[in-house]
């Protein structure tokens, strides 16, 4: 039998658990409660004011079978994570590839790059719906300097989420100052090294920074990955909470937005939030899996 | 002669580098400069739709410049909602979650970083994962519990939970609480101090750095929260400057120089915060990425 540990550290595990004990009453109350009512209201009728009969996995199967919109709203979400998740990050990599240079003025660009990143809300999706305005926008305005007839945006369903990536791209700045920090975290006699083998500026690109930066690389595609399917309030400021027009904005969230707060159809509505999760958990899942074939993390070999 | 010769050639070599890299340096700073045009131009354009009169707006081709600049149109604004009162509202919000946030999340990470106790990795690894959840999946049954607590149309769902810890910031907060050697704490507690004691006493004055950037994600969040006040507060004199805002973008219609207007003066606390703060910014996204 193991011996009983002394009293003193026992004394001071108590007080570990004193102070995370905040975190554990918000995990029971406000995540793992809701959790588990969530998963069990799926398979029932529950409108949060009369009704909870157990219904089996007849929301799921009217969700998969019988739910056009929700394959709208799933084909909507997926287009947008699969535009916006790549082009943010290799726009990112670029541009802190780019101030990752003896240039002048590194403080001033990093500064006007970052700002437009920590700007959202109802503020930002105004102005967005003010620059890709067809007729007085300052988007078509400068296509028409170039003689481009500009789309007509936020009115034209085939544009609708193009415009939404492109305010998405806006904010690149973000993702730039985390690859930023890591670049030039990598050791410069690497650098001297491939120098001295005869390595150009690509190369050394290529095969050093890149490489070195990877488990960087990883952590954002993950984190873009899981705030991509999730989003939705610019959807619903800019398509004033219909998700028009055609529907082309009726992102996953929306839909699910209108059928537990509108309709009060809740016990779908958690469904359709647990099909969410599933899809995130699996993606996740498949991304730490393929990241041992590229993600580089320092002190190992290979 | 032979010597000088070499001399001569290596030099023409080294000149030959030096220009290659001063054209490459150029071309560089000629494509930041104009991506940061590109980037502020949305800005820019914010400010000059904000001063334009209404038929300027509306004139094809619309202008970089207004022709009169129209302040009073900031004025106007001001005083064509209760924005005032949305103002006062919002900053009693942001102000209470940024006191919850910095200093329960920073008692939490002190625990994560600095207490030995059973279990600890494995409620350490729980604390990460619930960042994989989807936000709707917990909203829509704490709506329901929110509901059933007769908490909807208050500010409790808005200012409650920021009490009870956040993985994000507790994440943070034990990162940059990991830095601190262990032998400081060890000798405050051969003196006898308590845990409580070194975290209020040593743990708080040590990680400020971190516990303002703490401060400034969480006020930014706060402060641009769409969604809880959209889906809590019902009555208007509870609005919020976004919830506001959307509101206002209601009655305007598509009176661009007034939401402008409106739109640049609920932004300016979050771009001023970010001019004077923003190295905590910068802090916090390395810290996050775990760069030193």
């Amino acid at each position: 039998m193991a011996k009983k540990k002394p009293l003193h550290i026992r004394r001071e595990g108590r007080q570990g658990y004193i102070f995370i004990l905040p975190w554990i009453i918000g995990f029971v109350v406000f995540t793992a409660g809701p959790l588990l009512f969530s998963f069990f209201a799926s398979f029932t009728n529950y409108d949060i004011t009369s009704q909870m009969d157990f219904i089996g996995f007849a929301n799921y199967e009217q969700l998969f079978t019988g739910d056009q919109l929700f394959w709208t709203s799933l084909y909507n979400t997926f287009y947008y994570v699969l535009f916006s998740v790549p082009l943010t990050t290799l726009g990112a990599i670029f541009l802190s590839a780019l101030l990752n240079q003896d240039v002048p003025g590194l403080r001033f660009f990093r500064t006007v790059y970052y700002l437009p990143a920590i700007l959202s809300g109802v503020g930002v999706y105004l102005l967005w719906m003010q620059l890709l305005e067809p007729g007085s926008g300052m988007v078509n305005t400068v296509l028409a300097w170039f003689g481009i007839a500009g789309p007509n945006w936020l009115f034209d369903p085939a544009w609708t989420k193009p415009a939404l990536i492109f305010m998405k791209l806006w904010g690149v700045g973000g993702g730039m100052l985390l690859y930023l920090a890591s670049m030039q975290g990598v050791s410069q006699s690497l650098y001297d090294a491939a120098g001295i083998d005869g390595a150009g500026r690509w190369q050394q690109f290529r095969y050093i920074t890149i490489p070195m930066i990877t488990p960087v690389i990883f952590f954002d595609i993950i984190t873009s990955l899981i705030g991509g399917f999730q989003i939705f309030q610019e959807a619903y400021v800019m398509s004033n909470g219909e998700g028009g027009p055609v529907n082309s904005m009726l992102f996953y969230n929306l839909y699910m937005w209108k059928k537990a707060f509108e309709a009060f159809d809740m016990g779908y509505a958690m469904a359709m939030s647990w099909i969410l999760f599933v899809i995130v958990f699996i993606i996740t899942i498949i991304n730490l899996k393929l990241a041992p074939r590229w993600v580089h993390y320092e002190g190992e070999d290979n | 002669m032979r010597n000088t010769n070499v001399h001569h050639e290596k030099k023409k070599y080294l000149d030959s580098v030096y220009n290659r890299r001063r054209i490459f340096t150029l071309i560089n700073f000629i494509l930041l400069a104009a991506g940061s045009l590109l980037i502020l131009s949305p800005l820019w354009w914010m400010l000059s739709t904000a001063l334009k009169t209404m038929q300027e707006v509306m004139t094809y081709p619309p202008s970089f410049f207004p022709s009169e600049w129209k302040w009073d149109n900031f004025v106007k604004t001001w005083q064509a909602a209760p924005f005032d009162l949305y103002t006062v509202n919002t900053v009693t919000i942001t102000v209470i979650v940024v006191f919850g946030s910095v200093l329960v999340n920073s008692f939490i990470a002190y625990g994560f970083a600095k207490i030995p106790f059973r279990g600890k990795t494995i409620l350490f690894g729980l604390v990460l994962s619930t960042m994989m959840i989807p936000g709707f999946v917990t909203l829509i049954p704490q709506y329901v519990l929110f509901a059933k607590l007769q908490w909807i149309n208050t500010y409790y769902p808005l200012v409650v939970p920021s009490f009870f810890g956040s993985a994000f910031f507790i994440f943070l907060l034990r990162q940059f609480y990991l830095t601190i050697p262990n032998e400081l704490i060890e000798a405050a507690k051969m003196e006898g101090a308590s845990h409580f004691y070194i975290w209020w006493k040593i743990g708080i004055p040590l990680t400020k750095p971190a516990m303002a950037t703490v401060a400034v994600f969480s006020f930014n969040g706060a402060w641009n929260d769409f969604l809880g006040p959209l889906l809590y507060l019902n009555d208007e004199s509870l609005y919020t400057l976004q919830l506001g805002l959307q509101v206002f973008k209601g009655e305007m219609n598509t009176q661009w120089n007034y939401l402008m207007a409106g739109s640049l003066l609920v932004l300016l606390p979050v771009i001023l915060l970010f001019f004077f703060f923003q190295k905590y910014f910068i802090q916090g996204i390395n810290l996050q990425s775990g760069n030193k």
